[in-house]
């Protein structure tokens, strides 16, 4: 160890792979509904490009958890995201090419994307009934 | 790139290593690649999580879900329920930890850590410590970088004296003075050495944290040696503690190939080097100079102070000796400064308190807590109170150097001097809680000979008066004591406290002074009554029957296994005192609650 900087490397790589054993009171949590449903329509791999796209842009104040199922299998994969403060806010109908635009625009731009909410969905669910 | 999404927590200290966690290890990588996800699900051997009680624990993060008494059966529900399919599985979980709706809490918000702060623990159960990135990752030889590159020796030292750390392994010496005595001595060869003999019973907190975190001691010990100018520093911890030392080898093994130990750290000209000495387990051997005389390979037998180690030391020269614990708490300070330290505990006790929990509790385990919480805020909430609906008696603290707090003071803050003043002490961290079923006597008894067993034997007031005391327990507990062994007692005990050479022998009436103090009462019943009031001392016991209560159905009789109870059918019984081996099988037997105990 020559040097603080390299100290300072090693830090930040590791503390990216151990980050979510910090307490999961605080920071931004995203969350993927696991349940047979989920995982049928392709949750793990939606859970995987999160994992990776969380990791590549070093957000280490996020923390990419599972869980069972969410209750509306027919929009899965779904994906919650829960940020300090703010209500949550729920995607549907999730893949490993929506998952880059939800980085960048909801969680490191603060700015939820309307059209890939369940809102949005069952907008579109009425219109095509009527 | 690897995706890994989730880390599943094993504890590996040693009471989870001794209740099984190496097959739920083995286990979990066989249903993970079952279930193929082994590549997304890292699976890490940490230190203790402290409630060892409930071991083997497993913490599935990011969930924070908290897995107690996990056994092998159990690993492929969790994989295939939380890891694969994201569903938490809410009966294995500590009970403690799930809310009503079934949502789980986090960590913080469970009674066993609410009133906990970790600062000596706070990698323990965190990270994997034969992993020193991790270690890294959570600030770790930052503070080390700091002070190599940042700071001067004197300011080292400053600091640590502004924070008003003192020393965890008994005496609670300001950690600073010691080493500033130590600094102003001509510059020469001088050592640094770490206490991890941990000889009092029934404590852990020292191998729990050379297990959890091997690094932080390695850290703190280098920033030692920068203070007071020395290079070379040796960690003596007892051989009992394999997984311990094992690590702490890696650890040692890990930071030179990093080069945080050896030739110029941090490219600066400072060099250190730091090895393993390991103890036989002799509880002298904790006392500073018998553990340096047995680092130079001699017998380890105290010698009497001054001078002082911080001037003459091992092999002749200035050295310090600190406890694992307080080493833990330098690097925060460190990093964090003395003002943040000063902010915890109270007026003269600053920082946390580590206590190995252990006796007739619920939790038992391993906690941290601020100085000046109080005894019945450890027993009642982090330790969850007593089992079985008994009664809280007293608490031990010390060990055998130790005292005892009774009911009516339980509600001392816990801190050096609070302690002192009640005839207890802090001790290194040991904390026995006793019910009502627990004999006073019998508790100095067992101090006793433990001291009896360890005296080395060097000077006379250890070795005969502390075998002579025990002598008089025995005496007392076995029903033949008298009034005037009591006095004997106190007189002798107040005489070895003022005339031993080390800390044991001057330490080893207190169990005995404590009791006397608040429990003369028990005492004098034993004596007078020949009578134990608590029902443990074996000899002063005896099984009756009322002969009101008795139905004479038999039961009794027929479960004694020495024919001490006989009687006619439907009439009462009675028990041949002479025969019974008072064993309490047929106490427990009768249907009617008609034997007693007196
Ligand atoms: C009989 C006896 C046993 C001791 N055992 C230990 C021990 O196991 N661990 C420890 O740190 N200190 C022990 N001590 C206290 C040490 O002598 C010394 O005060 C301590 O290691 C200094 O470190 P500290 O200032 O960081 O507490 C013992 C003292 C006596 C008299």
């Amino acid at each position: 160890m020559k040097s603080l900087q390299e100290l300072e490397a090693i830090r930040n790589k590791t503390l990216n792979e151990i980050h979510m054993r910090n307490d999961r009171t605080e920071g931004i949590r995203i969350v993927v509904g696991m349940a047979t449903c989920g995982i049928a329509a392709g949750a793990r791999q939606v859970l995987n490009a999160l994992v990776d796209e969380v990791k590549k842009r070093n957000l280490s104040q996020v923390t990419v958890a599972q869980t069972g199922c969410i209750g509306m299998c027919r929009l899965e994969p779904i994906v919650e995201v829960y940020m300090p403060g703010e209500e949550k806010v729920t995607y549907v109908k999730m893949s490993p090419e929506k998952v880059a635009r939800v980085i960048s625009e909801h969680i490191v731009n603060k700015k939820a994307i309307k059209e890939f909410t369940v809102g949005s969905a069952e907008q579109q669910d009425k219109e095509e009934r009527e | 790139m690897n995706l890994v999404r989730s880390h599943v927590l094993v504890c590996g200290g040693t009471g989870c290593t001794s209740s099984g966690c190496e097959k739920l290890i083995k286990e979990f990588d066989v249903q993970l690649a079952k279930a193929g996800i082994d590549k997304e699900v890292k699976v890490v051997k940490t230190g203790c999580f402290g409630l060892c009680a409930l071991g083997p624990i497993v913490i599935v993060y990011p969930e924070g879900a908290f897995y107690s008494m996990v056994k092998e059966e159990n690993i492929e529900e969790i994989v295939n329920e939380h890891l694969l399919k994201g569903r938490i599985v809410t009966h294995l979980l500590y009970d403690e930890s799930v809310h009503e709706g079934e949502e789980i809490k986090p960590l913080n918000e469970i009674d066993f850590y609410k009133k906990q702060m970790r600062i000596a623990l706070r990698n323990c159960g965190v990270i994997d410590p034969e992993n020193i990135d991790e270690y890294i990752a959570f600030d770790g030889y930052k503070a080390l970088g700091k002070v190599l590159t940042e700071m001067t020796p004197e300011e080292v030292i400053a600091v640590v004296k502004e924070s008003s750390l003192r020393g965890r392994g008994g005496a609670g010496f300001p950690t600073a003075l010691k080493w500033e005595f130590a600094a102003k001595q001509p510059k020469g060869q001088k050592f640094v050495c770490c206490n991890a003999d941990e000889g009092d019973p029934g404590a852990f907190m020292d191998r729990s944290i050379l297990e959890g975190d091997p690094h932080c001691v390695i850290e703190a010990m280098t920033i030692a040696a920068y203070a007071i100018g020395s290079n070379q520093g040796y960690i003596y911890i007892r051989a009992e503690y394999p997984i311990a030392v094992n690590r702490l080898q890696k650890a040692i093994n890990q930071a030179k190939e990093y080069g945080l130990l050896g030739d110029n750290i941090f490219g600066t000209d400072f060099s250190f080097d730091l090895e393993i000495r390991l103890g036989a387990g002799a509880f002298v051997c904790g006392e500073e100079t018998a553990l340096m005389t047995s680092i130079e390979g001699y017998r380890g037998e105290p010698r009497p102070r001054p001078p002082f180690p911080a001037v003459k030391g091992l092999w002749g020269v200035p050295t310090i000796l600190n406890n694992v614990e307080t080493y833990a708490n330098i690097p925060q300070i460190i990093l964090n400064g003395a003002e943040w330290f000063k902010g915890i505990g109270t007026e003269k006790s600053k920082g946390t308190k580590v206590f190995a929990l252990g006796g007739k509790i619920h939790n038992t385990g391993l906690v941290e807590v601020p100085m000046g919480t109080t005894l019945r805020e450890i027993v009642e909430e982090i330790g969850g109170g007593i089992p079985d609906g008994k009664k809280f008696k007293a608490a031990q603290t010390g060990g055998p150097s130790g005292g005892c707090i009774p009911t009516s003071l339980i509600d001392t803050p816990i801190d050096y001097d609070s302690l002192t003043k009640i005839g207890a002490m802090m001790g290194s961290g040991g904390l026995i809680v006793m019910d009502e079923d627990s004999c006073m006597v019998d508790i100095a008894k067992f101090f006793l000979e433990f001291t009896v067993d360890e005296s080395c034997g060097k000077c006379a007031p250890c070795r005969i008066g502390t075998k002579r005391m025990l002598e008089i327990l025995e005496k007392i507990t076995s029903g033949n004591g008298t009034v005037e062994d009591i006095e004997n007692l106190k007189d002798l005990a107040n005489t070895i406290k003022s005339s031993a050479l080390c800390g044991l022998g001057q330490t080893a009436p207190n169990p005995i002074l404590s009791t006397l103090k608040y429990f003369e009462d028990e005492y004098m019943a034993h004596v007078v009554e020949k009578r134990c009031p608590a029902g443990a001392c074996k000899d002063l016991l005896s099984y009756v029957i009322i002969a009101d209560k008795c139905k004479g159905c038999t039961i009794c009789a027929k479960n004694c296994p020495v024919n001490a109870i006989s009687g006619e059918v439907k009439k009462p019984f009675v028990i041949d005192q002479d025969t019974c081996i008072k064993c309490g099988v047929c106490e427990g037997k009768c249907p009617f609650k008609a034997i007693v105990r007196q």
